[in-house]
């Protein structure tokens, strides 16, 4: 695969800050990259250097081997989705979908073949004449990347176009997306601070904090062995320990569980365990597992997603457990005490500075 | 039951004294002016119903040719206000800091405060022949004789213009202020040049806007009196200096009634006409 | 309850309205006709309270007309301007001479002016002050500028300046050596008179500065220097001439046009006898003198000479030899018609390139 994407070493200082961080990365062609961040973590600004809209403090960004140094926005073959989507609203969904096509100064029949061929793609055939204020926010959505993909950009930016979504939408539009770049083949950078998004849709997901990619993976990578406490803390649910003391294997917590860990060769203050780790009434047999007894505090029925907030005895700090999806334990209520366990593996050991 | 007998209550006695104000001092002085539109003497000197008021305006030249002169220069001084707010309304709701535009907005409203007379007279004090800027100009030795700028058409334009500015920048900055950045930079990102955003994008995006704006200035300078009168020069004959004439100087209250309704007709039909060829609706403006 | 409230409200605004009606008097005058200083006087003596309305003969007439006489005490019109308006519609209520102190009154001034707003044998205006209209010179700029007819001289060119009104084409008439006030009865004649007078102020509209427009357009354009012949009002031209020696009224050679400015009771006046009461005090010889000397114009009061100042006397003795004052054209009485015909011919020069 080649590289249709290089940042190299790309900065973005602001009068008081520093907004990007020497990012260094690249994405590959077809691929789908999403940047998953808080807000604030610098994502957006990256993705408007990308995009030209701003320029950068220091570094480079090379698409399809070429700087973009001085390229202005109009010149660069890369669109970009908007949060806000920027229908122009006084436009009609074709001319929407034909503003870009017009400035490249195609014929009128091309361009009405390109636009009703993309509008047919996603699903808006027949949809010309409307009004975009008449549009719900799902059909919104697809104009607004019909418009910025009919330009056969080499890469299509996304900044959050599913925040304005309703949640039902938003899960369906994830799904949608993903076949949608799959079909086109066309790169997506996608920037999202929902790291569900990030997970369904991405190929390769950069976790970005404070102006830095923290850890540059696959979903799955990503979930099973986050590199940085922030990733574990960021991707996916987990309980965060903080640990008081390490003798040899043994790691004591604050709340004074003491759990088997052996291989460590620093000196850990966090710990990061996912609620599916944990295994009720572990079988006596199962190896390299610390098992200690909590009590049920609630049960949040969510039914796949059913949890137990538990309290470890003589402590106020909550420990969330995934329940199995099994009529083994539904006889469970409020107040029972459960013994636990956890294998060694699944328990992330991390210096936090 | 009790609550909305107390609304009603509340809701007459807000409503009448307007209902009051609209009936007593709008719709019966206009109903009375019609009626005596259409009134003129019969050869035996009795009022009868005549279009004869209306045919005055039509049958001499110099009436129509007033209101023809009139209208244009609306047309022109309404097009200027447009060109010279356009980018002081882009300016101060798209470049510069909320904070400093506040400022710079109560430095616009300053024409208002003083009033239009005291205005008109500040123009002649800096455009007459022993004005500031003539007095400057041959201080400095780039002319000779002074420039003949008061008491023209020059001065009358800058002087309507004036006066009628702010009515443009406000509701062309309340539209541009709803224009969210993205929709310029979308438009960048689709290929745009800068000057097709600004005629694509920005214009028709402020369209309701540029359009209340542009009534309300028209509406304006047609309608004024003394920027004309004191700053225009000696053939600036306006039309509603005629209606003055016929109700103040001969009297002719049925043919002043009929001019004011021609020009209440014939500025609404140039506004019908211009909302047409431009395409815009009349419900849109005042959004 | 809240009837009962309303009801005393209203009452309560009756009366005071009721209280305080008896003792107003409203004038509608010109500026500087009723002094503050001399309203202040009138109203220690009297207990009237005067309020004051700003106008010109043109909006007097509009305003009365527009309510049928109503509204006012007192109103100040010239007096041609009485007796055709009269006749149309009566606005006016006639003079009571038994309630005017007519001995302190010059007795010429008093016949004429009950002459010439008689109505139906019955008199409608008492004189209070006179004036005449000419031409105000800058003497240093335009030597030798003394006629109406100077007002299309060429050597005056650019500079030259006039109220493009009624006045002025009668002022136009006399500097082309013809007797308009003669026509007054053959109304084709006028007409025919007019057609000339239109004729040459066209044919001379480009040595024009500008039309002054009121009092103060007046002094502001000769005083700037953007015109140094105008046709002007006596007391305007002397009050130039304090400021600046080189400017003064100047009665043009065929004649300096005459008016008189009178007092005219509105038919539906509320409280006639203080109407009266102003007239005799105003026109009393003290008073009278004040008026004159500080608004320059010629009081209708006998005894005021004795109480001039020498200022007064000498504006009024370098403007005017013997020879002009016998030469003053005095307004009469404006024939119904007259002056929509001129209103055309005005309309038409204005117009003309």
């Amino acid at each position: 695969m080649d590289k249709i994407l290089e940042v190299k070493n790309l900065s973005k200082h602001f009068a008081d800050f520093t907004s990007v961080d020497e990012v260094d990365f690249f994405v590959e062609e077809g691929g789908f990259f999403s940047i998953l961040g808080p807000s604030g973590c610098g994502k957006t600004t990256l993705l408007r250097m990308i995009a030209g809209f701003l320029d950068e403090s220091e570094g480079d960004i090379l698409i399809r081997g070429k700087s973009m140094k001085g390229v202005p926005p109009e010149n660069r073959p890369v669109n970009i989705v908007f949060q806000s989507l920027a229908l122009f609203p006084m436009m009609n969904v074709r001319e929407n979908v034909a503003f870009g096509l017009k400035r490249k100064k195609l014929k009128k029949d091309e361009i009405d073949k390109k636009v009703s061929d993309m509008l047919g793609r996603v699903g808006l055939t027949g949809f010309e004449k409307k009004k975009v204020t008449e549009l719900s926010g799902g059909q919104r959505q697809r104009v607004a990347i019909a418009r910025s993909l009919v330009m056969e950009p080499s890469i299509l930016l996304l900044d959050e176009p599913l925040g304005a979504l309703d949640r039902k939408l938003r899960e369906h539009m994830k799904v949608e997306l993903k076949l949608l770049q799959r079909e086109l083949g066309t790169t997506f950078v996608y920037i999202t601070h929902d790291q569900s998004e990030a997970l369904v849709m991405s190929d390769k997901i950069a976790v970005m904090n404070k102006g830095r990619f923290e850890q540059l993976d696959t979903p799955r990578n990503l979930y099973k062995s986050p590199k940085t406490a922030f990733v574990a803390g960021f991707v996916g649910e987990s309980n965060k320990f903080v640990i008081t003391n390490r003798e040899g294997d043994t790691i004591t917590t604050k709340r004074g569980l003491k759990l088997n860990k052996p291989g460590i060769d620093f000196e850990p203050n966090i710990m990061h365990v996912r609620p599916e780790a944990f295994i009720l009434y572990p079988a006596d047999d199962l190896k390299d597992i610390s098992t200690f007894e909590v009590k049920i505090k609630t049960i949040l029925f969510d039914g796949s997603n059913t949890k137990l907030a538990t309290l470890v005895d003589g402590s106020d700090d909550e420990i969330l457990i995934a329940l199995p999806q099994n009529a083994q334990f539904e006889s469970l209520s409020e107040g029972d005490l459960v013994n636990i366990g956890v294998h060694q593996d699944d328990l992330k050991c991390y210096l936090e500075e | 039951m009790i609550e909305k007998k107390s609304f009603n209550a509340a809701f007459w006695l807000l409503i009448v004294p307007v209902l009051l104000w609209l009936v007593l001092l709008i719709v019966l002085p206009h109903i009375d002016l019609l009626i005596s539109s259409f009134q003129a003497k019969n050869s035996a000197g009795e009022m009868e119903f005549s279009l004869k008021n209306y045919m005055a305006f039509f049958n001499n030249d110099i009436y129509w040719g007033t209101f023809m002169r009139t209208a244009g220069y609306a047309i022109f001084v309404t097009m200027l206000a447009f060109v010279i707010t356009f980018p002081i309304a882009f300016y101060l709701t798209k470049v510069i800091s909320k904070k400093n535009a506040g400022f710079l907005i109560l430095l616009l409203l300053i024409p208002l405060w003083v009033g239009e007379l005291v205005t008109v007279y500040g123009w002649m004090i800096l455009l007459g022949d022993h004005g500031v800027i003539n007095h400057f100009l041959m201080g400095i030795g780039i002319i000779n004789e002074p420039i003949n700028m008061l008491y023209t058409d020059f001065s009358m334009i800058l002087g309507l213009l004036y006066m009628s500015m702010l009515f443009m920048v406000v509701p062309i900055m309340s539209t541009l202020e709803s224009l969210d950045d993205s929709y310029i930079e979308a438009a960048s990102d689709l290929g745009a040049t800068k000057w097709t955003i600004f005629t694509k994008i920005i214009i028709p995006y402020s369209m309701p806007g540029i359009v209340s704006g542009a009534i309300i200035v028209f509406m304006l300078v047609i309608g004024d009196y003394l920027a004309p009168n004191i700053l225009g020069g000696k053939s600036s004959l306006w039309f509603t200096e005629q209606i003055y004439s016929k109700f103040l100087q001969t009297f002719n209250w049925g043919e002043g009634a009929a001019f004011g309704f021609l020009l209440l007709l014939l500025s609404s039909g140039i506004i019908w006409i211009a909302l047409k060829l431009s395409g815009q609706k009349l419900e849109r403006v005042g959004q | 309850m809240k009837k009962k409230i309303l009801l005393s409200v209203a009452a309560l605004a009756l009366t005071t309205s009721a209280l305080t009606a008896g003792e107003v008097l409203k004038i509608i005058t010109w500026k500087g006709y009723a002094d503050k200083a001399l309203v202040a006087a009138f109203e220690k003596e009297t207990g009237i309270d005067v309020k004051i309305t700003y106008s010109n003969n043109e909006e007097m007439i509009a305003k009365l007309r527009a309510t049928r006489g109503a509204g006012f005490e007192l109103a100040q019109p010239s007096q041609d301007r009485i007796s055709f308006v009269q006749k149309e519609f009566p606005i006016y209520q006639p003079i009571d001479f038994s309630k005017v102190n007519t001995d302190q009154l010059i007795t010429s001034m008093v016949d004429a002016v009950k002459k010439n707003t008689a109505v139906d044998g019955k008199s409608y205006g008492v004189p209070f002050c006179y004036g005449t209209t000419g031409l105000i010179i800058n003497k240093k700029e335009a030597p030798g500028a003394g006629d109406w007819s100077d007002l299309w001289n060429e050597k005056y060119k650019g500079k030259i300046s006039y109220r493009l009104k009624r006045p002025l084409l009668i002022g136009a008439a006399f500097g082309m050596g013809e007797d308009p006030f003669a026509l007054y009865g053959d109304i084709e004649a006028y007409k025919k008179l007019m057609a000339k007078v239109e004729k040459k102020l066209i044919d001379s509209k480009s040595y024009v500065k500008n039309y002054w427009t009121s009092g103060d357009t007046q002094v502001n354009i000769i005083k700037s220097g953007d015109a140094n012949v105008i046709s002007g009002w006596d007391g305007k031209g002397w009050a130039v001439h304090k400021v600046n020696p080189d400017i003064d009224f100047v009665a043009p050679k065929s004649g300096a046009l005459g008016w008189i400015d009178t007092f005219a009771i509105p038919a539906k006046a509320k409280n006639v006898e203080a109407a009266y009461k102003w007239i005799n005090f105003t026109l009393a010889p003290k008073n009278a003198a004040f008026f004159t000397n500080k608004e320059k114009y010629g009081t209708a009061s006998k005894g005021a000479s004795e109480f001039l100042t020498a200022d007064v006397k000498a504006d009024f003795e370098r403007s005017f030899t013997s020879a002009d004052i016998d030469n003053i054209k005095w307004h009469p009485p404006v024939p119904a018609g007259f002056e929509a015909i001129e209103a055309e011919v005005l309309d038409r020069i204005k117009a003309a390139k």
